[in-house]
């Protein structure tokens, strides 16, 4: 085979990237799916195939319950996030005129600290002594704190919607930035005043952004596991918990490694669904 | 006959800040006219159309359309529609789509929007594109689809910003002759803003010229190419050679001017008021020169001259005279027709006019 001097460059420079990408996500990958049709001995994993572990993954009600509670979770933060970052980001886009840079700097602070503060201090604002608790208190709305703001699914939810809330803002930024003022301008000539203008051009030219933050925070948002673990207490359980549990004191990997394929394909699933959607929407606000 | 007056502009003044980008314009266009506002740039012209459309505020001064005063009213309640200078085709939207996007609360069932917009496609010689995609669209085409979506709403006006700026040349002077006998069609009177005095006079009933947010002369293209009135006017319209004279005589309806080197010569005193001695510019085009190899026969005045330079048009070329005692060079535009006499640089010849050729500028 002969390669001109183009193909050949092309091929020096793809080389390294093809090499991590096979070492690093496809070597994994490729394990996980090898593991998941193995056997598990006692403590031992042998190399028998079987389709034991699928089965337990989807006869098990737990095992269900848990990657749906993942996916619900996952897209209830997704929404309330977009929901929460829109308007911010329309006001950086559309009304800031001066200095959007440092607007978009303020959004990125919370980053400043670990994640995991971020985490700890949603459970000191929740908790039984917490900051709402107290706040409430003291205005007198309650007598006795609400023990039920932390450890459930919804402490995870606003947990993470927060976490996510620049991941959100960014895109979304994006594509507004990008829309051309005169668009905005033709539509109000052509007579929609200022909420039919925003349905009508405004929203379905910023879809590829919204797209692009459910995208980033709803797939993540599956596999999460730290904020589960710190404030959603047992209700709040979600799927990556359980296959941590089978990597480590269950120590059943082939089990772990079928929940964690499971737990893929239903949000590559999830995903597209939501996709769909948002395209519908799309056309529907012709 | 009194045509109806479709938009009047009153005292129209619109600062930025400190900035005056507009001052004190006066302006009526006429019913079912096709008006051009031409100028250099920044002279305030986008600024003047964006006020009528209702995208800005006038600081003083009102604009009336249809008789109907306009202040507070928001440009998607004005009788008006725009074509962008970048057009502003929805990306998001089919060409049909945008079409009748302007239609949504007009009470039309979805077959009667159709039903316009076919024909607006077929009024824009578009006809079948219904379907394209905004991004499929050419230069002209996106140009097209503006103009019917404008069009569809059968405003009183439609406001035309620099419409033609982003065509090339050939398509530029096609679409020119297009959007004049759409607007012949159409009935509906068209603003239009351009910097391209030659577009501006080709297609327009009437013109006006701003400078520094002033309108500086409102008349048809061929009185503002003939007798524009002043040196600024007189020199972005065309070219224009202009002399330094005095006053011989002020008949009120005649002037006789002394012209360093050339002579004393008649013309019109074109609102010239000024007496005897008083210094005059006049404008001569560089077509009413005359240059031969001896001296011009009906040329009232003539002098020998030196050609410097010569640009060669196709149908004209143009020869740059040098004068004695005249710094600038006289710059002739001659016809290039098969018997012309051709002139190489150096070559000692003839320029002389007629008094009726030249023009005398007010000093404004
Ligand atoms: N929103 C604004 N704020 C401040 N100054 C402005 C604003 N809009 C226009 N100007 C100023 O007003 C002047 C006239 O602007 P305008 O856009 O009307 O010019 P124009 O004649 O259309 O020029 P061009 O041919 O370049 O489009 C310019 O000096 C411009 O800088
Ligand atoms: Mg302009």
């Amino acid at each position: 085979m002969t390669l001109d001097k183009n193909a050949r460059l092309g091929l020096l420079l793809a080389t390294p990237t093809t090499l991590y990408v096979l070492l690093l996500i496809a070597a994994p990958v490729g394990m996980t799916i090898a593991y998941s049709f193995w056997t598990q001995e006692f403590v031992d994993v042998t190399r028998d195939f079987t389709w034991a572990n699928y089965r337990e993954v989807f006869t098990d009600p737990l095992y269900r319950t848990l990657i749906f509670r993942s996916v619900r979770i996952a897209a209830m933060v997704t929404l309330l996030t977009v929901l929460l970052a829109y308007p911010v980001a329309y006001h950086i886009a559309l009304n800031v005129k001066k200095n959007k840079a440092m607007w978009l700097f303020l959004v990125t602070i919370p980053f400043w600290t670990s994640y995991l503060l971020r985490v700890f201090s949603w459970k000191l604002i929740l908790a039984q002594n917490g900051v709402v608790n107290s706040a409430l208190l003291w205005l007198g709305v309650i007598d006795t704190p609400i023990d039920t703001l932390l450890y459930n699914s919804e402490a995870v939810v606003v947990t993470l919607a927060h976490a996510w809330a620049p991941f959100a803002i960014l895109p979304i930024f994006v594509s507004l930035e990008k829309i051309d003022r005169s668009y905005l301008e033709a539509a109000k000539d052509l007579g929609e005043g200022p909420v039919r203008s925003f349905l009508r051009v405004t929203l379905p030219l910023s879809i590829p952004g919204i797209i692009g933050a459910s995208m980033i925070i709803f797939i993540p948002t599956v596999g999460d596991y730290v904020t589960p673990a710190l404030v959603g207490g047992s209700d709040g359980a979600m799927v990556a918990n359980m296959i941590q549990v089978q990597f480590g004191k269950a120590n059943n990997w082939p089990l772990g490694a079928a929940l964690a394929l499971s737990a893929v394909v239903c949000v590559t699933g999830a995903a597209c669904l939501l996709v769909l959607c948002l395209k519908l929407i799309e056309r529907s606000l012709k | 006959m009194d045509q109806q007056i479709a938009v009047n502009i009153a005292n129209v003044s619109k600062s930025f800040g400190s900035f005056q980008a507009v001052r004190n314009v006066k302006l009526q266009l006429k019913e079912g006219e096709f008006f051009s506002l031409l100028g250099p740039s920044g002279c305030g012209k986008s600024t003047l159309l964006r006020m009528i459309a209702g995208f800005e505020e006038p600081s003083e001064g009102t604009i009336s359309i249809g008789g109907l005063p306009m202040a507070g009213i928001d440009a998607n309640h004005r009788p008006t529609n725009m074509v962008f200078q970048s057009y502003a085709i929805f990306p998001h939207l089919n060409v049909e789509e945008n079409i009748i996007f302007g239609l949504a609360r007009s009470g039309l069932s979805r077959s009667e929007k159709r039903a316009r917009a076919e024909d607006m496609l077929a009024k824009v010689g578009l006809e079948g594109l219904g379907r394209r995609g905004a991004h499929e669209l050419s230069g002209g085409q996106r140009q097209r689809v503006a103009l019917a979506r404008a069009l569809v709403l059968e405003p009183k006006v439609l406001l035309l910003d620099e419409p033609m700026s982003a065509l090339d040349k050939k398509l530029r002077e096609q679409m020119q002759m297009e959007l004049r006998a759409l607007q012949r069609s159409v009935g509906i009177t068209f603003l239009m803003v351009t910097h391209d005095q030659n577009e501006a006079m080709t297609i327009s009933d009437r013109c006006g010229v701003m400078f520094e947010g002033r309108l500086a002369q409102v008349a048809t293209p061929h009185e503002l190419y003939q007798k524009p009135n002043t040196k600024q006017v007189a020199d972005f319209i065309g070219g224009m050679n202009f002399f330094d004279a005095s006053i011989k005589a002020n008949g009120g309806e005649k002037l006789e001017v002394e012209l360093p080197r050339f002579g004393q010569l008649s013309m019109d005193a074109h609102g010239v008021s000024d007496g005897v001695g008083a210094a005059v510019t006049i404008g001569l085009r560089p077509e009413r020169v005359h240059v031969g190899s001896n001296r011009p026969e009906g040329a009232d005045v003539a002098v020998p001259a030196r050609v410097i330079d010569r640009a060669f048009y196709g149908e004209t070329i143009h020869y740059y005279l040098e004068l004695e005692g005249r710094a600038d060079p006289l710059v002739a535009s001659v016809t290039n027709f098969e018997r012309a006499d051709h002139f190489e640089i150096g070559d000692s010849v003839w320029s002389g006019f007629r008094g009726g050729a030249a023009v005398a500028l007010p000093p404004k």
